[in-house]
Order: C-alpha cells, then structure tokens, then sequence
C-alpha cells in the first residue's frame, strides 16, 4: 500500500503543483525519488510530528494539498491536538498519511502497533477518515482526498494484495468486493484479504460469505450496512485495530440506532489490550485472532447455530 | 492600507482597553490583564505596521497575524472592530450566549482573524507553514504570531523555533509579550526562561527587545526587523501584565478576575483619563 500510495502521489504531483509533501524524517528509500523529483513540494519536519502538523496546515491555508507521512502513531495520537484545532477546525487540506496501520511493525513492539487511530479519529468533527483495502483503494484513496475539501486520514498498512471486484471506488462509499448470502465480513483496511481468504473456505463448507470492503470509516457508508443486515442476516466486522469504537463499533451504532438488526453481530479486532507479543504482521494476526482461520472458525459458529433471522425494527 | 490612519496608535490602545474592559465585564469573561498586556502592541500592529485591507480581509498579499496567546481575543476583536474589519457593535455579544466571539479567539464568520487558537503553542508552527509557503511562492508579505511568556512552556513552540531558524524564514516575526507573570505564578518562580534573548539568538534567530507599551519604540522594532534578511525575528516586548489599571498591573489576579461594580468604574474612569 505504502509504495502504490507514493506512486500515486508522484503521478499527482507532476500535474497538480499544490501537492504537497511532509514527512517526520521517516520514508528511507521510499520518498528519495519524490523529494529529488519535486523538491519544492517536499519538505522533512524533523522529528517533531506536533510541527509537522502544524506546518501542513499553514502550507494548506495558503492554498497546498499537504500530506504529512509517518508511522504507526507517530502522525496520528502524538499531534492529536494539532490535527483537531488546526486542521480540522480550520478545514484544512491536510491529509495525514500513516504506513504502520495496525500490527504493520509488530515486531517493533506496541509502540509502532497503531491500534487505537481509528477510533480516536473517527471522533474528530470534519475529518475524513479512510483505511484502504489493497493498493488500488489506496490509490483511488489518495486522488480522492486531493479532491475532498478539509482534513483527511489515510491509514495504509502492509497488506499489498490487489482485489478483484468490479465496483469502482468512490469515497465514502463500500465496495462488495465477493456476493454472498448467509453472512457478511464487513472489513476495513488490509484485513480485506484475510476475508477473502475466509471466504473462500467457507464457501467449500456450503457457506456463501459477503465481503464488503470498508474503506472509508467517515463518512460511513451506511446502506451498505442495511444491506448486510437485511440480506445476510449476519455481520462480522473485521479490523487490525482494537474493537472498541473502530469500524465494529461505527456498524453496531448504525444497525442499532436504524433497527437494522441482524441475527447475528460479531466485532473481530483486538479485544482491549496492548498487543504485547512480539512478531510479524500475520503473526500477529493469528495470534490476536484475526486470521483467516479464526474468521472462518467464528463465521462457521455463528451461521450453523442458525442464527440467521433477520430482526428488522424489533427495538420499539 | 490600514484605515486607522485618522486616528493615532495611542487612541487605538485606549479604544482597546475600554472595550476589552467593557468586553470581559458584560459576559463575565477572564484575561483582562492578558489583555492590557498587549493592547499596545496590537494598537501599533493595526495602527499601521501590519498591511491589511479591512474591507478586503483575504487579500492575498496581506500580512498575516496569528495571537497564539488565544486567550487575550477581547484585544484582537476590539482591533479589528476598530479597523474596520466588522461592525463594533459585535463587541458587545463577546462570551455570552450565541455570540460569534467566543472568549480564545476564532476565525469563524469573524473577518480578519486567521487561526483559531486558544491552546497554547499552536500559533508559532502555522505560522512556520504560511511563511514557507509564502518563501516558495515568492510573496513579500511578513507572517507575525503573538505569543505569551507562560506559553513557551509548551514544548510545541520549540519545534518551530528550531524549524524556523533552520530554514532561516526571515518574513516570520515572533512577538513575545514578555509580562513575567504566568497563570499562578511569576514566570521566574513557574519555569524560569531567562537568558530569553541568548536562547532564541542560539536557535537562529535575530533578537530585538524594547518596552512593549513605548508606541515609538514598538514602531522602531519593526522598522528595523525589515533590514535583516536573513534570519527569523522575535521581539521581546517587555510588558506589564493588567497595564493601564493601577490596581490591575502586575498582579496574578486579574489573570481570571472580572471587573464588576465600583472595581469597574474605578477601571473605566483610570482609561477614560489617558489622553
């Protein structure tokens, strides 16, 4: 994702001199070649991402497409501060990138596990907050942010599949990447090819899984939430993220406040701790539970015990 | 230009305070001594040095002013009222119900405001970012932030102020309204910042000192800030916190204290005297 998002980003650059590139000296070997190729829209902030921030937003009040670039939480929960009164507030067009989502650096320890971004961005009034699925999401992502008007959030991790789904990408908007019947993975950023990989196992168990992929949290797509409640009559929402108040908590909130109440609803993420152990990516992810493996395990569960009514405006 | 040319900075000041006071006494406001703190500075500002078109506010080759010490808005408000930039009528809703002025200033529908700010040490790094932009543009304009003492507590203003020094952004001017009192305490006896002067001059930037409240020094200052090109510059304006008030100046109290009843006659009849 990160290396289709500075493709994309380079492709922009060269017919939109607003672009504008800042980095919290990170990007070794990867940002080279933009800075060499535009060194008038590129700019390292040292070490000191509350700066960064606060650049990137006088860059764009003066009228730049600023992205900021880090890792993990670097960009995100150390100048959270700067990114609600400054960019945010001032509906500035600064979108900050981040390249570690999730257990992207998980042998670097929970330092550089970003695990909490999600939902703590999601709460920011005015921001658009986007978690792409493979690389073509991140580089629609990246040109539709240019285009949006305000603050934005990219959250890109190391996943670098590329899906094969027909439906075009539009902010705001999910893709059903994979139709199905008997229940939905609802997924957000990288997790997308683990639930294709699901997918493809419980449908040699006679189980058709929808994958819809998620990938803006905000503004939040919310018909097609409707539509995995009504039609599959079951939701698991999948995020390399903590499941309070990310992407699960975003579809409960919708399916409980319109009454679309599926007969089933599962949030797999990670379950409110530190993320301590030490390992890769899909280490991790197997140890936290959110293989293919444990989805389909979880999945199986839940469709066999028949708990597929659909309960639409049962609250009264 | 500015169309306070008519009349003179020292009016200007005065015509500051007294809303300021009348400001913070009707909607029950703090910072009236944050205020008298720099309504001087602010007086010479709009009283000339700064190129700003009242009746054009997003005139792309204005100066920029950014108060980061959000929290003396009254001022700003009363100046730009004063300029011309929105009926001053305006500033008799400050703090209170539905007003569009709320007590840290904001740039929302208010003309001639250009950051929001409130939370100490955001002023300096935005204005990092428009003075970079305005270098890589090739614009003339000058980008000035007012910051307070207290505020350089923040660790977010030495960033910029390593930024800044670096990238020799010589079209940035940080103003220092230097009172020496913070929120509870002296300055001296909260984190002490002296050698103020020899910690921004090893950081890169070009130091200039005098009276905050001298109108003809303040005005000489940022003469003079315009012969050097190469550096960033801060002025240290040496201020008295509450100026203006007898019972005000340099007291920690009138950091929160709203004047009321026959404190605010006393107040307003000390201003109303000043020729």
């Amino acid at each position: 994702m990160r290396d289709a998002f500075i493709a994309q980003l380079t492709e922009l650059a060269r017919t939109d001199p607003r672009i504008f590139l800042i980095t919290g000296d990170l990007g070794f070997g990867v940002l080279n070649k933009f800075a060499e190729e535009f060194p008038n829209q590129f700019l390292n902030a040292g070490v000191a991402e509350q700066n960064m921030t606060m650049l990137a937003t006088g860059l764009a009040m003066e009228g730049r497409v600023v992205f900021t670039y880090s890792i993990g939480n670097f960009p995100t929960l150390r100048p959270l501060e700067f990114i609600r009164n400054d960019a945010c507030y001032h509906h500035a067009n600064v979108n900050v990138v981040c390249i570690g989502g999730g257990f992207s650096y998980g042998s670097l320890g929970i330092s550089h596990h970003a695990t909490e971004d999600l939902s703590i961005l999601r709460a920011l009034p005015e921001l658009t907050v986007v978690a792409p699925g493979d690389d073509y999401e991140t580089m629609e992502a990246t040109k539709a942010l240019v285009n949006k008007s305000g603050a934005g959030y990219l959250r890109l991790d190391r996943s670098s599949m590329i899906v094969d789904a027909a439906q075009p990408f539009e902010l705001g908007r999910a893709r059903v990447v994979r139709e199905g019947t008997d229940l939905t993975l609802i997924s957000t950023g990288g997790m997308l090819g683990e639930a294709l990989i699901a997918a493809n196992k419980l449908s040699e168990c006679g189980i058709e899984a929808r994958v819809v992929s998620l990938h803006t949290i905000k503004p939040l797509d919310t018909e097609a939430i409707r539509l995995a409640a009504v039609e599959t009559g079951g939701i698991i929402t999948l995020e390399e993220h903590t499941v309070l108040g990310g992407l699960g908590g975003a579809v409960a909130e919708t399916c409980l406040e319109k009454r679309w109440i599926p007969g089933f609803f599962v949030r797999m993420g990670l379950q409110d701790v530190f993320s301590k152990v030490v390992g890769s990516q899909e280490y991790l992810r197997s140890i936290y539970k959110l293989d293919a493996p444990a989805i389909v395990e979880t999945s199986r569960k839940f469709v066999e015990a028949g708990q597929r009514a659909v309960v639409e405006g049962a609250i009264r | 230009m500015n169309s306070n040319q008519e009349i003179s900075s020292s009016d200007l000041a005065k015509r500051i305070r007294i809303h300021a006071l009348r400001m913070t006494s009707r909607g029950g406001s703090s910072h009236i001594g944050a205020v008298f703190s720099i309504a001087d500075i602010l007086a010479v500002l709009y009283g000339g040095v700064l190129d700003v078109r009242p009746s054009e506010p997003k005139w792309p080759d204005r100066d920029r002013f950014i108060l980061s010490k959000g929290h003396a808005g009254a001022g700003v408000y009363a100046a730009l009222a004063e300029s011309g930039f929105f009926d001053i009528q305006w500033l008799e809703t400050h703090y209170q119900d539905g007003s569009r002025l709320s007590g840290h200033v904001t740039h929302v529908d208010m003309p001639g405001v250009e950051l929001s700010t409130g939370s100490l040490g955001h002023g300096l790094g935005v204005g990092c970012g428009m003075a970079y932009g305005a270098k890589l543009d090739g614009k003339n304009h000058r980008v000035v932030v007012l910051c307070s003492d207290g505020e350089l507590d923040e660790g977010s203003n030495w960033e910029p102020i390593l930024f800044a020094g670096h990238h020799k952004l010589s079209n940035l001017i940080a103003v220092i309204d230097y009172n020496k009192i913070q929120s509870l305490a002296p300055v001296s006896d909260t984190i002490a910042l002296e050698p103020l002067a020899d910690k921004f001059r090893v950081f890169g930037w070009a130091v200039y000192e005098c009276n905050g409240h001298e109108h003809d020094a303040l005005r000489a200052q940022f003469a003079a800030m315009k012969e050097e090109k190469g550096k960033p510059k801060v002025l240290l304006a040496h201020t008295t916190k509450g100026k203006g008030v007898s019972f005000m100046e340099n007291t920690v109290l009138w950091h929160y204290r709203t004047a009321r009843g026959e404190e605010f006659d006393r107040a307003l009849a000390e201003l109303e005297a000043v020729r």
